[in-house]
């Protein structure tokens, strides 16, 4: 293990040499937390109605405030499109010949780069939160505490996966980027990231949750919102276990399999 | 036992075939066409511990492909491969942490960080003990020149340097195998030079198995009394470098001063001329005739030095290289006429 925790420290230091851009980087992914509130405020204020969806103006910001925690975790920015181009360029290589698992070094990459974004997001987070309090939940209690932080970790280990998939897809086609795309785009509405999915008609509501991008992010939310029971909350952390398992044991199998393809081409 | 041992090692590609423009880009979209392109063709040989052998042949002719299986980046197509005793693409831990693959202008180091810090990620990934690693890192950068440069970012460093730290990372685990993929290409003459002698020196004190593949006859010439020549996926020499002269040159170089002036008036006919000027004559002579050409100067003229020489090597090298292109054209044109 030493040799991750290496790997670890060293991609912190990385992430430190690009100062600017990660600070504006950090700053704008705030930008659209409050236009899209405002926006849910143009609508309730157009609706003749005090509830969407069986939610209040208020439930709605608490909702969307959380799962920005909630994809704080999961989203991977150039998880998959690094993965794809490495393959692609020939990057890869080196990783191939050293005594080191990729996968495993792409998470621990992912490990750091959160870690410098969750402190360096810490303060913003704060303000945000601070200023919305009255529209948020209480602190939960111990036991809710530790189901959302259980949550939260299979949450960032299904994003992981999912995007790792994704990026390992290049070792079959030269170009994922359409792929990325459809992808973002459908996890943004199946996540439940642009709306409860709880607005959507029943029986698509019952075909979404039962994919993987609900577990990943919409019912999280639900924990972290304290909506659900601590039984509820156990079932969803499992049912987000068994996904982790699942998505995950397919990109094994992707790997091992692709590197049979893999013909090292460039770099 | 042999450190490398590799036995009738094929490498296939599929290779997607689409002509130029825009019709037929879109024609590969409803319909792709694919050529079967035979990368290595058959090639068997065996490297002796600590050996230093030079791999040649001309771009395309499945050098840096035989490396890639050597190292277990790719699987062959067929055959069988044994590196220290492992089979390299089975990917083995123990096999990854005693080798090295070298390929020139391709980094493996952490662009924006100094190298140091890749470096020490080095130590921990292949388990490198403390005085080991302080041993041979000190060694290294000493004999590279490179101490002052080791804080720098490696994006900062100029191509040499850049070259030298990747050499540095390739050495840092004393692999036993050492691959070594046009390590000079792109450097000036002092930076290869310096690299040339830091891998001889290197060699000579630890006893690595050395494969090296290089455009560059000097390293070659330098580092390696063997070389395995392939051309078109296929072993065409395995054996001393001064043998391909003997083997491949098919002239030699008739350096001739002549005393008073008075010189052959038709010296073509003793062979083809190369430089005339006058009382200086060089002529190019088939081998075979080379005795009877000389007794006969020596006879008739008044000859006040002579120097028969052999061409350099790489001038036999690319004449080799050609002959063996023609041999192929001519094996496609027969196989054309044959199939038409």
């Amino acid at each position: 293990m030493g040799k991750y925790f290496v790997v670890f420290r060293v991609s912190l230091a990385e992430r430190m040499v690009y100062r600017a851009d990660f600070f504006m980087s950090t700053f704008l992914r705030f930008i659209p937390i409050i236009t899209t509130i405002l926006l849910w405020r143009a609508i309730y204020d157009g609706a003749d109605q005090t509830e969407i969806g069986g939610l209040h103006y208020e439930q709605m910001v608490s909702y969307y405030l959380l799962i920005m925690i909630v994809r704080a975790f999961g989203s991977m920015p150039k998880l998959a499109t690094s993965i794809a181009l490495a393959i692609r360029e020939g990057e890869l290589r080196k990783y191939i010949l050293q005594p080191i698992d990729y996968l495993t070094y792409m998470l621990t990459l992912r490990c750091a780069h959160k870690l410098v974004y969750f402190v360096m997001s810490a303060i913003p987070y704060t303000l945000i939160f601070w200023i919305c309090a009255d529209y948020l939940p209480g602190w939960p209690g111990p036991m809710m505490f530790c189901l959302s932080v259980l949550t939260l970790t299979m949450t960032f280990c299904i994003g992981f996966a999912i995007n790792s998939l994704i990026g390992l897809l290049g070792f079959w086609f030269l170009e994922v980027a359409t792929f990325i795309h459809a992808f973002m785009t459908l996890q943004y509405f199946l996540s439940g990231h642009m709306f409860p999915l709880s607005l959507l008609p029943k029986s698509v509501e019952q075909v979404v949750t039962w994919l993987p991008f609900a577990y990943e992010t919409y019912y999280p939310t639900l924990i972290l919102l304290q909506k659900v029971s601590v039984d509820e909350a156990l079932r969803i952390i499992a049912v987000q276990f068994v996904w982790g398992v699942v998505v995950g044991g397919i990109c094994l199998v992707a790997w091992k399999r692709g590197l049979h393809r893999y013909a090292a081409f460039g770099g | 036992m042999a450190e490398i041992h590799v036995r009738d090692l094929h490498k296939n590609y599929r290779v997607h075939v689409k002509p130029a423009g825009l019709g037929a880009s879109v024609k590969s979209l409803f319909h792709r066409t694919y050529k079967e392109v035979q990368a290595v063709d058959g090639i068997s040989f065996e490297i002796e511990p600590g050996e230093m052998v030079g791999f040649l042949g001309p771009n395309g002719a499945g050098k840096t492909t035989t490396l890639k299986m050597l190292s277990g980046l790719i699987y062959p197509s067929s055959g069988s491969v044994s590196v220290m005793g492992f089979v390299p693409w089975q990917r083995k831990n123990e096999y990854r942490r005693q080798f090295a693959l070298l390929m020139g202008q391709k980094n493996q180091l952490w662009w924006d960080l100094p190298a140091n810090e890749s470096f020490r990620l080095h130590k921990e990934i292949y388990h490198i003990e403390d005085d080991l690693f302080k041993r041979v890192h000190g060694e290294l950068t000493e004999l590279l020149e490179v101490e002052n440069l080791l804080d720098q970012p490696v994006r900062e460093l100029s191509l040499g340097e850049r070259m030298k730290m990747e050499l540095i990372a390739a050495l840092l685990h004393s692999p036993r195998v050492l691959f070594l993929d046009e390590p000079t290409i792109g450097l000036d003459v002092v930076a290869q030079t310096n690299i040339r002698h830091c891998l001889q020196q290197y060699n000579q004190e630890r006893q690595v198995t050395i494969l090296l593949t290089s455009h560059y006859m000097r390293d070659i010439e330098a580092l390696c009394d063997r070389v395995l020549v392939i051309d078109h996926g296929r072993l065409v020499h395995d054996g001393l470098l001064r043998d391909i002269t003997e083997r491949f040159a098919t002239h030699k170089l008739l350096q001739l001063r002549f005393q008073n002036g008075r010189m052959p008036e038709r010296p073509e006919e003793f062979g083809e001329v190369t430089d005339l000027t006058p009382p200086r004559l060089t002529l190019r002579v088939p081998r075979e005739q080379v005795p009877q050409c000389v007794s006969h100067l020596l006879d008739c003229y008044d000859v006040d030095d002579i120097a028969i020489e052999d061409p350099s090597i790489e001038n036999v090298i690319s004449a080799l290289f050609r002959q063996t292109a023609e041999q192929a054209s001519d094996d496609v044109v027969v196989a054309e006429t044959m199939n038409g």
